[in-house]
């Protein structure tokens, strides 16, 4: 260590202030905060001593992501043998998927590098590890097969538009990881619009992806009748839980995303409340709109000419297509966009399930809107946190009046 | 007085860059929006831009003596109201399809703030020579950004650049068919009017950062 610390000493002369070579301080700073922790010493209060920081919260979140990551590329493989009828094996699978996960992840920290890297050195702020989470998020978003230079534009945009623009981590409004969603679904909608199924399989291979099935429907039929008829993949709700059906990289196994959800809880990084405040917002929802649909069964509703499936999906069926439950633990429970005070946190979580269900349901042009559920939410998340705390001043003026 | 003097020239110049109607005082968006999808629209609303503003800032100018206060903006009204109706009979009798295109926001000019701003700020208190000088500077600087956020509306949108003709406008230059084969896609988002507020927030950012202009924060 000393010979590394030798290093990190000498060329931490070069860019001192003053050198020629002071502008590449952020990076300097960041490379040696990476490997030693900081001497620097806060000189003003107030001083909070906690372990923390900023570093190991987003580290923290990185670890819960992976599991994510291998069952992405598990899957991956296994649709791909199962498109193309021959045996991998599962590490065969994990191996295929892989060559297609890596590449994305390259492209993506390659273009948040050179965002926050580029910022941090005109604006002259530390480089911050926020990039490492939002660009770790990313690529669990994406499409298997989607373009590379797309990811790179989408990152670009998500970083610089999302947060960098808004004076960086701790102070965006919208989380930089679902704003470059958001970009590329509207700019790229041939790749990533959701209705086709996102295999990397044979050429003019295609399927429906479960949230497309009761979206489009060649004839009136509640949603499960529908996915049971669904012969090219199995979407049973075990196996929807399991995972194995097309989809995001990151979001198809729902046991995986619980796990990643207690793991945050108990280390005290998500909040819980919003975790569990939108999944009673999107029960709600849904059986209100089953109950809609039970009571203007041949008519009101409608969507392409006959009632609208969407509505006769049960809460269940809900929560484990698409990627409500990912967006909700990993994205809406960012600590930075989200409410900040408790109750706004219930209100904020709710919010977030039932426009999401609104979105699904109402629009089948969209058939996935949990990530424009929280952006929206994200935008509202401010507002809530005002009303919140007006509300307990003007409490506590009543009662010590 | 003389027509290049220093004064002149920065009643032109300073609209273009420092004080620019769009980027330095959001003005006139409504428009920057809707023209922007393809290049030859924004040259054409540019021009017919140019035009209204000019005569209006030195009829304006020379009236300005005669106007009552009181009913001041009634009579800017009529006198911009007329030239736009000149603008869009013009542009129907010789140049129809563009004329289609654009619709109603040549129509719509007569709401332009930028228009109506320069009337009542400078018009009516300089006389006619200065005034058209500041019409002129004004409505390139408008121009300016426009066809900026145009051409990068519909080079990344479209894929093409489309100069105006007397018909329905002359194709440039277009991505070649290989680089859609290579995989390249049009970015749609820029086509909707989200993207043209993107780019145009981006126009604003890069010129103010040009011009050094730093908002109170």
């Amino acid at each position: 260590m000393n010979f590394l610390r030798k290093i990190f000493e000498e060329t931490g002369k070069l860019v001192e202030k003053g050198k020629p070579l002071s502008w590449a301080y952020p990076v300097w700073e960041a490379a040696d905060t990476i490997f030693f922790s900081t001497n620097k010493q806060t000189s003003k209060g107030p001083h909070i001593r906690d372990n923390m920081d900023i570093k190991r919260t987003m580290f923290f979140v990185v670890i819960a992501l992976i599991p994510c990551y291998v069952f992405g590329a598990y899957n991956i493989g296994y649709l791909n043998a199962l498109a193309m009828e021959i045996e991998r094996g599962i590490v065969g699978n994990t191996i295929f998927g892989f060559t297609y996960v890596i590449p994305i992840l390259i492209a993506t920290f390659v273009a948040g590098a050179i965002c926050e890297l580029t910022f941090a050195i005109i604006r002259k702020h530390e480089v911050n590890e926020g990039f490492l989470v939002s660009c770790a998020l990313i690529p669990l978003t994406m499409p298997p097969d989607v373009p590379l230079w797309q990811v790179f534009i989408g990152t670009s945009f998500g970083i610089i538009i999302g947060k960098e623009i808004f004076g960086g981590v701790g102070t965006n409004i919208f989380n930089p990881a679902l704003t470059s969603r958001a970009f590329m679904y509207f700019a790229f909608p041939t790749k990533i619009s959701g209705d086709k199924v996102w295999a990397v399989g044979p050429d003019g291979y295609s399927g429906a992806t479960a949230l497309a099935i009761p979206a489009n429907p060649v004839e009136y039929d509640t949603a499960s009748n529908l996915f049971a008829a669904n012969t090219q993949f199995d979407y049973s709700t075990l196996n929807m839980f399991w995972g194995l059906i097309p989809g995001s990289i990151g979001e198809t196994n729902k046991l995986l995303i619980l796990l990643g959800a207690f793991f945050l809880i108990y280390c005290g990084i998500a909040s819980w409340r919003i975790m569990v405040s939108s999944v009673l917002g999107l029960v709600f929802t849904s059986l209100l709109f089953n109950l809609l649909n039970y009571l203007t069964v041949d008519g009101i509703m409608q969507a392409g000419g006959f009632p609208n499936a969407m509505l006769t999906i049960t809460p269940l069926q809900h929560i484990l297509i698409g990627s409500f439950l990912f967006g909700t633990v990993f994205m809406a429970t960012e600590p930075v966009t989200s409410s900040h005070t408790n109750k706004g946190r219930w209100i904020y979580g709710f919010l977030i399930g039932v426009l999401t269900i609104i979105i699904r349901s109402i629009n089948p042009a969209y058939p996935e809107g949990v990530f424009l559920a929280i952006l929206i939410m994200n935008m509202f998340a401010p507002l809530i946190d005002y009303y919140v705390v007006q509300a307990n001043i003007k409490m506590r003026l009543a009662r010590n009046a | 007085m003389e027509l290049f003097n220093s004064e002149s020239k920065k009643i032109v110049s300073d609209p273009i860059n420092v004080n620019n109607p769009i980027s330095l005082q959001v003005l006139g968006i409504c428009s920057a929006l809707a023209v922007t999808i393809r290049l030859d629209q924004a040259i054409i609303m540019t021009l017919a831009v140019v035009f209204v503003l000019c005569s209006s800032n030195v009829i304006l100018s020379l009236i300005r003596n005669y106007i009552p206060a009181r009913v001041r903006i009634v009579i800017m009204l009529s006198v911009i109201a007329s030239l736009v109706s000149v603008v869009d009979e013009l542009l129907k009798a010789y140049l129809y399809d563009m004329s289609k295109q654009l619709s109603v926001f040549v129509g719509l000019i007569i709401t332009n703030c930028i228009i109506m701003g320069r009337a009542e700020a400078f018009a009516l208190k300089h006389g006619p020579s200065k005034a058209f000088l500041d019409g002129l500077g004004n409505s390139m600087g408008y121009g300016l950004i426009i066809i900026v956020v145009s051409f990068f509306r519909e080079l990344f949108g479209a894929g093409t650049i489309t100069l105006p003709d007397g018909g329905a406008g002359y194709v440039l230059w277009s991505i070649p068919e290989s680089w859609y084969a290579a995989g390249y896609e049009n970015i749609g988002l820029l086509v909707l009017s989200p993207g043209a507020f993107i780019i145009l927030g981006l126009v604003i950012w890069i010129q103010r950062e040009f011009a050094g202009v730093e908002e109170d924060a």
